[in-house]
């Protein structure tokens, strides 16, 4: 019989050596406790609009238990590319450049596989998703994070690509609008890292899942220019703009290719998506626009809100031009992110997530979702200033 | 809709420092609109949702179906506008299909809406029929559902 010790070194050493994410210890710390408001939530407060839950009904009804073809079922991949055409002008093929995969996560799994060979440098932004450097150390990758700044709001510029590229970065891994800064790029932004990366030869692996989520400008996807579409993997899904989180649905959009080679890990691991998340995503599509827009407007007053709140506190927080997030900068306080979360957790019983959790460059600000109620995010205002006042 | 209006649909007593700040916009434009509003009659009151189910003696509310003859002068509108000044209407509706106006009645009991029918409205010039309804419960009004008590599933932290 193994001892602990002895089955821990047959783990593998990447896996290992990766800790867990930073958000599962603060999560156990949230949980133990009572009436908790908490601003920790990386998902909608919505729940997924009643005509896609009847959808999804119909078609558990209608028995429709099956695998479906490994790419996704064919209605459903091209609605896919209709809705991406129309965002974006670029046109994918529904039958072999769109992937239906679980989930924006598996899509990244697969697009990052699909690309690294041991060693090969992978560029990212930092304060980042927690899954984007555990995912490309996994396929024996080198994550490569580009610490963003404060100064350019959390925005990724040439300069900072310029001083972190190598002879060995394949690949660049974008994520605007961004958790957890809330930062979104101008078209501006968008043209000169596309130049950049066109420059260096890089392919672009784009995770828009937020890009419904844009409160004041259109948002620009890389995909749209020129030259592009051909070196990159489009990242979306249904989970944030249609509250469907848990019906784990996302989807990439590559040229033939590439599409291919995700087809290939996607076929051997996953086989396919559940049938069920697919049809109610077929339904999803009919009705965009409508669904889309209402949650969009009410995250926006809230935004609004929290904004107006931290300037209220003398707290800066950069203002948020997209996805869900606050990142609001407590450096002033004195105390690191962490300190600062697990004291305003044990004396208000608000959570918030360290910044630290998405980066080291995250050190000094707390991830504030406005993904709640109004009302919760009132009182939870009203706990910071409470809070901030006594420090 | 203009999102102040929203805003006040869903929350009358949101006060006008909160407006502000969930519109970003100021104080004063937000108090600016508001009296506007009044003034030119698009907010006609400020009333709470009583979910009257959890009253003791709550209220019983009695939908009626009128066909009424209209008028050569004034249309359903004189008619519409004598029914509505009965206090006991909540509401009154002028609809398209096999009856003319909807009313809406509250009552203590059946018997007040009763003898609304047969004493009042019945017997007024012009109506030509009734049909009465008692309605048994009420799931959703004004955009609120009646039922409490939803729990937030979600993760308390998630990334």
């Amino acid at each position: 019989m193994n001892d602990s010790k002895s089955l821990h070194s047959k783990i593998s050493k990447v896996v290992n050596e990766i800790p867990r994410s930073g958000i599962r210890d603060f999560f156990e710390i949230v949980s133990s406790r009572e009436d908790v408001i908490s601003l920790g939530i990386g998902e909608p407060d919505f729940v997924t609009p009643w005509h896609i839950r009847e959808a999804a009904t119909v078609a558990l009804e209608r028995g429709l238990t099956s695998y479906t073809s490994n790419m996704g079922l064919l209605s459903l991949r091209r609605g896919i590319s209709q809705y991406v055409e129309k965002k974006t002008g670029i046109h994918y093929k529904p039958e072999d450049e769109v992937l239906v995969t679980v989930g924006v996560s598996e899509g990244l799994d697969l697009a990052v596989r699909a690309l690294i060979e041991p060693g090969d440098e992978v560029l990212y932004h930092e304060p980042s998703y927690v899954s984007y450097n555990p995912l490309i150390q996994f396929a024996y990758g080198k994550p490569v994070a580009i610490q963003t700044k404060k100064e350019n709001g959390f925005r990724l510029t040439r300069e900072d690509l310029e001083a972190n590229v190598s002879d060995k970065s394949k690949v660049l891994l974008l994520n605007y609008p961004n958790n957890p800064t809330g930062a979104a790029l101008s078209k501006e932004n968008v043209e000169d890292i596309a130049a950049f990366c066109i420059e260096h030869d890089l392919i672009v692996l784009t995770d828009e899942i937020y890009d419904e989520l844009t409160y004041d400008k259109e948002h620009y996807s890389i995909i749209s220019v020129p030259g592009m579409c051909e070196r990159t993997i489009y990242l979306h899904g249904f989970s944030k703009a249609w509250a469907m989180t848990g019906f784990r649905m996302g989807f990439t959009c590559a040229p033939p290719e590439l599409t291919e080679a995700m087809m290939k890990i996607h076929q051997y691991t996953m086989l396919c998506a559940p049938i069920l998340s697919q049809e109610a995503s077929v339904e999803a599509l009919k009705s965009a626009d409508t669904d889309i827009a209402y949650m969009k407007a009410e995250y926006k007053k809230r935004r609004n809100y929290i904004h107006a709140s931290f300037e209220e506190m003398g707290i800066p927080c950069i203002y948020p031009d997209g996805a869900f997030y606050a990142f609001a900068d407590i450096s002033k306080f004195g105390m690191t992110s962490k300190e600062f979360a697990l004291k305003l957790l044990d004396e208000q019983n608000v959570a918030c997530v360290p910044g630290t959790a998405f980066g080291a460059c995250g050190e000094g600000f707390i991830r504030c979702s406005y993904a709640t109620s109004l009302e919760e995010i009132k009182e939870a205002m009203v706990r910071m200033a409470r809070f901030i006042e006594k420090l | 809709m203009n999102e102040l209006l929203n805003l006040l649909k869903q929350n009358a007593l949101e006060s006008p420092e909160n407006l502000a700040k969930l519109l970003g916009t100021t104080v004063e434009d937000v108090k600016t609109q508001i009296a506007d509003f009044e003034k030119e009659g698009v907010i006609r009151a400020y009333q709470a949702v009583v979910n009257e189910e959890k009253l003791d003696a709550s209220l019983v509310t009695t939908v009626i179906e009128v066909k009424v003859a209209p008028e050569s002068e004034g249309g359903f509108d004189r008619i519409a506008d004598r029914i509505s000044k009965f206090p006991e209407v909540d509401s009154c509706f002028l609809m398209s299909g096999g009856f003319d106006l909807l009313l809406f009645i509250k009552g203590r009991t059946m018997h007040d809406a009763f003898s609304f029918v047969s004493e009042k409205l019945s017997t007024m010039p012009g109506v030509m029929s009734t049909a009465t309804h008692f309605m048994m419960k009420t799931y959703k009004q004004n955009g609120i559902v009646m039922h409490t008590g939803d729990d937030d599933e979600r993760l308390k932290v998630s990334p």
